[in-house]
């Protein structure tokens, strides 16, 4: 039965390793410390223990040399731990530029995934080995936590919020997704697995899903919706062109200039008012209520990949979605 | 009839009937519930938290049963998270924060520094009667049907989410703020201006520097609690969006203002804890304190710094990594006052005269596993560290290492200390030493086995797990067993020693201190004249000196020469 | 014990000692107060830093000439109260008599325009959580709601702290008539003071935060 007792979990990721030096240091010396201190108590315990003479000495008082010794000795190995910390932390900040794109939503009590090419999951995510993924997280409801314990990742999961994490998977196999954030009565029901296979039989997998993916996907929402009304990228154009937009610096009406990332589309579509870029009228919709996160993760996919060139030709038979009735106001009359 | 080698307590014959003191001095139920004494109100906290810590205590118990298999099935979902909450709740508010400054401090804070009473004894009444009303509320939240959000109550999980009494809960965790509060006014107030002729600042006992440094953060850090909580209050109650993001709001803002109080709150559990080992460690190591001065100023360093630390608990919760970085920096930085203290405990048990009494076993026992807690968390403070443990039972086993291994360690050795002077009676001494061995190791036994499964990747508030983790939980509820039943111990013999137990003299530990030189109990006044003060504490040096004068032992001592 | 015609309590040992415990006592508590109102101030903050603009639209709505008005009242019984402490160690019965209940009279009247200027927003339907704001008539309601939220909770807050400093100013007045107080027993006055002021400075930090960070034009001056 013991054997089969795991006491330290796998190192299935190119971070796993990392982290687990770190944490082996910082054990390596509090253990020795600690013995140190529990060799020392159990010794002078026992060495000066109450009897006829035992070296009773009370006229000890202190040492500044000690002191000094003891406090600036800890401070130089914590400033090695602070930073080793600090740099294994930031290697999951930033993910490679060839990483493949993975979406997760978080709510309670179930993830759901969607790969770039459309394919989705329900608490399973397959990836391939040897892979760069990113992870972009939201959640549904309340804070959740996306943690896989062999990869070493863990992350909270807002909502409203997009949050980025990145892993490489090192090893072929079935690995726990835990959700760690309390988040309710099944909160520890939300676990899941991450699969890691072979390129190859994950490339089957992938075309076994075959859906389309969430960039096409996204297309067809933004012609169901009706963007291309007015944001169709021709002479009759009411909004600002999306093409070869994400990532770009966007100036707004009042002088600031914001990034375009998926926090900013995802707040223009339901918020449209909240930054109104430079130049153009605030008449779009809001489209909160009708678009979902997982139709937005589409959305999204969609105006990052989309090119110059490629939107969507706009039909001339489609009727423009109703403009706000405030549009000429930005706020209400004085009474 | 005293000696350097003397192991036994003092036991004296019964007193006259008649000398008074303050248990004695009136009798009626309305002259406890309107006493304005220190000491009869720290009887009073005492009766309360005990109680509250059998509560909570309880809450753990069925906890730690459901984990005993895999599919945590002794009790719902729904009601596991209320029992952790439950558990939570109780110990950090009802027990933690008020056990040693309410029962120990309120009894001996006064006595320690030669005064008759604390500054503001009405306040100190009231403190009581507002603790008791919070605990009214949160009993009644609990009972009525339980608050499931966890004792962190995270929005929009506890703003919108929850159906359970969130915000009764919240109110009585409110309301018992304003105790923290009084009773840290009370003793600021207290040292500053009610010290004996003769006590100055460097002659404080430094049980005393650290009830001064937890006060000073229950002032100042508790009323950013009830700010946070009431606006999650509000939020609730009202539908406003203040932490909800569909409406504008910033769950991250409630997490910053809950931890600005609640990471200082884990210092005011631990402070006065680390304030009784000093002064345990010093008696029965008839030494003074090693660098009085370097521990004196860790108490009030650890209470700046622990107000600068707060989002280390929100490293992964999508703060900057910038910002990550100077609250982990500023997190080793706390940690070393706290080892300096460690360093100087140890210090101070070279070439001691060491007796082996069992406030002493709990005080050397507090040394071992708060260590164990503390090193943890510099683990903690290493961000690729925490990214991986934070949210699992690795976290756990941290914080109870150094509240329960610490915090509660210290408090039984403390009540051991002074029960002969609080009561007038000594406990058995045999008994208490099985109670300390069962405590510390069941302690060892329920969470040791936790840092492996945190690490592992066992998440936190989970009542049901992977198989693979069972053994490991066993083992932990086989721990938690035994020191429940540890628990009961003292328990059961303080209780019984209060009648059967053997009457103490005025100074039974032949300790240095002010409150040693009253009765036992002592008299309600505390002191027949304000004593004067003219050496700093454990001055066990005198005493010592003093005993060879007497019994001519020959020369234990070596010729007096320079400190080392 | 020392001579104190029953003014000592039992724990001190000088008259001295008993006022310089109850003068740090009250300073104590104010930096209590200080850390209640920093919370709600720290929450403004993020807040206001997030949304500046929805911030100022909802300030505009504000009734800046009832927040003048309670500015000067607010300050005048500052005055009057600072004039009470004058009073007690002049040993002037009536004059101190005079400026407390002068005190409690101005924060009434303070009370009193709040409670209306509180009335005058829900008939300009500023009220978020009930049928009396319309959400359709901001760009950014729940904004909007977030800025009001904190004006109620904030005044609101306030306007319990100076109820209680009502409160205590007519029990100090009903005491002063009975001439309790006088240069040897003048700690109340002096302690209940500080705490006026202290209500009074809250004030001082929420006018501008709350009514003046937009511009405002003579069409904002209204009742």
């Amino acid at each position: 039965m013991f054997a089969a007792v795991p006491l330290f979990p796998e190192q299935a990721s190119t971070h796993a390793g990392r982290v687990d030096s770190l944490f082996f240091f910082i054990v390596a010396i509090t253990a020795a410390v600690s013995l140190l201190v529990t060799v020392l108590i159990i010794t002078f315990a026992v060495r000066y223990r109450r009897r006829p003479n035992n070296n009773y000495d009370p006229h000890i008082q202190g040492s500044m040399k000690l002191e000094l010794f003891w406090t600036i000795t800890p401070f130089f190995f914590f400033m090695v731990m602070f930073v080793w910390g600090a740099r294994v932390y930031f290697a999951v900040a930033e993910s490679p530029i060839d990483a493949m794109e993975v979406y997760v939503v978080g709510k309670q009590w179930m993830w759901k995934m969607q790969h770039q090419t459309g394919q989705r999951e329900i608490n399973v995510l397959h990836v391939p080995v040897g892979q760069a993924v990113k992870l972009t997280l939201t959640s549904e409801d309340v804070i959740h936590d996306f943690f896989v314990p062999d990869f070493r990742i863990k992350l909270d999961v807002l909502p409203g919020r997009y949050m980025h994490t990145w892993f490489q998977a090192t090893k072929v196999g079935t690995y726990d997704l835990y959700c760690s954030q309390y988040c309710g009565t099944n909160h520890a029901g939300m676990i899941g697995k991450v699969v890691v296979m072979e390129k190859a039989q994950f490339d089957g997998w992938l075309s076994s899903q075959a859906e389309g993916s969430l960039a096409l996907q996204g297309r067809k929402l933004f012609l169901k919706y009706q963007c291309i009304t007015c944001h169709s990228a021709d002479s009759q154009a009411r909004a600002p062109v999306l093409e070869g937009l994400f990532g770009r610096m966007v100036a707004l009406e009042d002088g600031k200039t914001v990034v375009a990332n998926e926090d900013y589309i995802r707040e223009s579509i339901y918020k449209p008012r909240a930054k109104i870029v430079f130049g153009w009228r605030p008449i779009m919709p809001s489209f909160e209520g009708q678009i979902d996160e997982q139709e937005m993760i589409e959305l999204i996919a969609f105006i990052k990949a989309l090119r110059p060139g490629e939107t969507p030709v706009r039909n001339e038979e489609s009727t423009p979605p109703a403009v706000d009735p405030t549009s000429e106001e930005v706020t209400r009359p004085k009474p | 009839m005293s000696t350097v080698l003397e192991q036994e307590p003092q036991a004296v014959p019964p007193a006259p009937e008649s000398r008074r003191n303050y248990l004695n001095a009136a009798f009626g139920v309305k002259s406890w519930l309107l006493t304005t004494d220190h000491k009869r109100i720290a009887i009073l906290y005492l009766a309360s938290v005990t109680f509250m810590f059998f509560l909570g205590g309880a809450a753990a118990t069925l906890i730690r049963l459901n984990l005993m298999t895999p599919q945590g099935d002794l009790v719902t979902a729904d009601t596991y998270n209320k029992l952790f909450t439950m558990h939570g709740v109780i110990m950090v508010w009802f027990f933690l924060v008020p056990v040693i400054p309410n029962v120990l401090g309120n009894f001996f804070l006064p006595m320690m520094i030669g005064a008759r009473d604390l500054a503001l004894p009405k306040i100190n009444l009231a403190s009581w009667y507002v603790f008791m009303a919070g605990a009214a509320f949160t009993l009644w939240a609990i009972l009525a049907g339980g608050v499931d959000t966890g004792w962190t109550f995270y929005t929009p999980f506890s703003s919108k989410s929850s159906h359970t009494n969130v915000i009764p809960t919240l109110i009585g965790i409110v309301i018992s703020g304003f105790s923290s509060i009084f009773t840290g006014l009370n003793f600021v107030v207290t040292v500053h201006r009610m010290r004996a002729p003769g006590m100055t600042w460097g002659r404080l006992p430094l049980f005393i520097w650290s009830l001064y440094a937890t006060s000073v953060i229950l002032l100042l850090a508790t009323p950013v609690l009830a700010i946070a909580l009431t606006l999650v209050m509000v939020e609730r109650f009202f539908q406003i969006g203040i932490f909800d993001p569909a409406l504008g709001g910033d769950p991250l803002l409630f997490q910053h203002l809950f931890w600005f109080y609640s990471h200082p709150v884990v210092y005011v559990m631990v402070l006065p804890g680390m304030g009784i080992v000093s002064e345990i460690i010093t008696c029965y190591s008839r030494k003074t304190i090693f660098g009085y001065q370097f521990v004196a100023l860790a108490s009030i360093a650890i209470a700046v710094l622990g107000f600068l630390v707060w989002a280390h608990h929100m490293f992964v919760a999508g703060q900057s990594v910038y910002s990550a970085m100077i609250f982990s920096a500023l997190s080793y930085a706390v940690a070393i006052p706290s080892a300096i203290k460690v360093f100087n405990w140890t210090a101070t048990l070279y070439k001691g005269s060491i007796s082996l009494q069992t406030p002493m076993l709990f005080a050397l026992g507090f040394i071992a596993l708060f260590t164990i807690g503390g090193v943890t968390g510099l683990m903690l403070a290493a961000l690729g560290v925490d990214m991986h443990v934070h949210d699992t039972y690795f976290i756990i086993a941290h914080f109870h290492f150094i509240m329960v291994g610490g915090s509660v360690m210290a408090y039984m050795g403390g009540l051991h200390y002074w029960w002969p002077k609080m009561t007038g009676r000594l406990y058995p001494e045999g008994w208490a030493k099985v109670a300390a061995m069962l405590i510390f190791f069941g302690f060892i036994l329920t969470f040791l086995p936790q840092f492996v499964l945190g690490y592992l990747g066992m998440p936190r508030r989970y009542h049901a797990y992977p198989p693979k983790y069972q053994v490991l939980n066993a083992m932990s509820s086989a721990g938690a067993s035994i020191l429940a039943v540890g628990y009961l111990f003292p328990f059961t013999y303080l209780l019984w020693s209060l009648g059967y137990g053997k009457r103490s003299g005025p100074n039974p530990w032949k300790a240095t201190g002010l409150e040693w030189q009253t009765p036992s109990p002592p008299p309600t006044d505390n002191f027949e004249t304000t004593p004067i003060v003219t050496t700093g504490p454990y001055n066990y040096l005198q005493q010592a000196l003093t005993d060879v004068e007497e019994n001519e032992i020959g020369d234990q001592l070596r010729a007096p020469g320079p400190p080392v | 014990m020392a001579t104190n015609s029953g003014l000592l309590a039992h724990q001190f040992d000088d008259l001295e000692q008993q006022r310089d415990t109850e003068l740090l006592s009250m300073w104590l508590f104010l930096a209590t107060e200080l850390l209640i109102f920093g919370g709600l101030f720290t929450g403004y903050a993020a807040y206001r830093y997030a949304y500046p603009n929805d911030f100022e639209a909802a300030s505009r709505h504000l009734n800046v000439l009832i927040g003048a008005i309670n500015t000067i009242v607010l300050l005048s019984s500052s005055l009057t109260m600072a004039l009470a402490v004058h009073a007690t160690h002049k040993n002037r019965q009536n004059m101190l008599v005079a400026c407390l209940a002068l005190t409690a009279l101005l924060g009434t009247v303070f009370m009193i325009l709040k409670g209306f200027e509180y009335y005058i927003d829900y008939r300009e339907d500023l009220v978020p959580w009930t049928s009396h704001f319309r959400a359709e008539e901001w760009i950014n309601p729940g904004q909007i709601a977030l800025f009001l939220l904190f004006y109620y909770v904030m005044t609101g807050l306030h306007a319990i702290h100076l109820t209680v400093g009502i409160g205590l100013m007519l029990w100090l007045t009903i005491q002063a008539r009975r001439g309790r107080y006088s240069p040897e027993h003048y700690i109340p006055v002096e302690v209940i003071g500080l705490y006026w002021h202290f209500v009074d400075i809250v004030w001082i930090f929420l006018l501008p935060l709350l009514y003046l960070i937009g511009t405002h034009s003579p069409g904002d001056l209204h009742f």
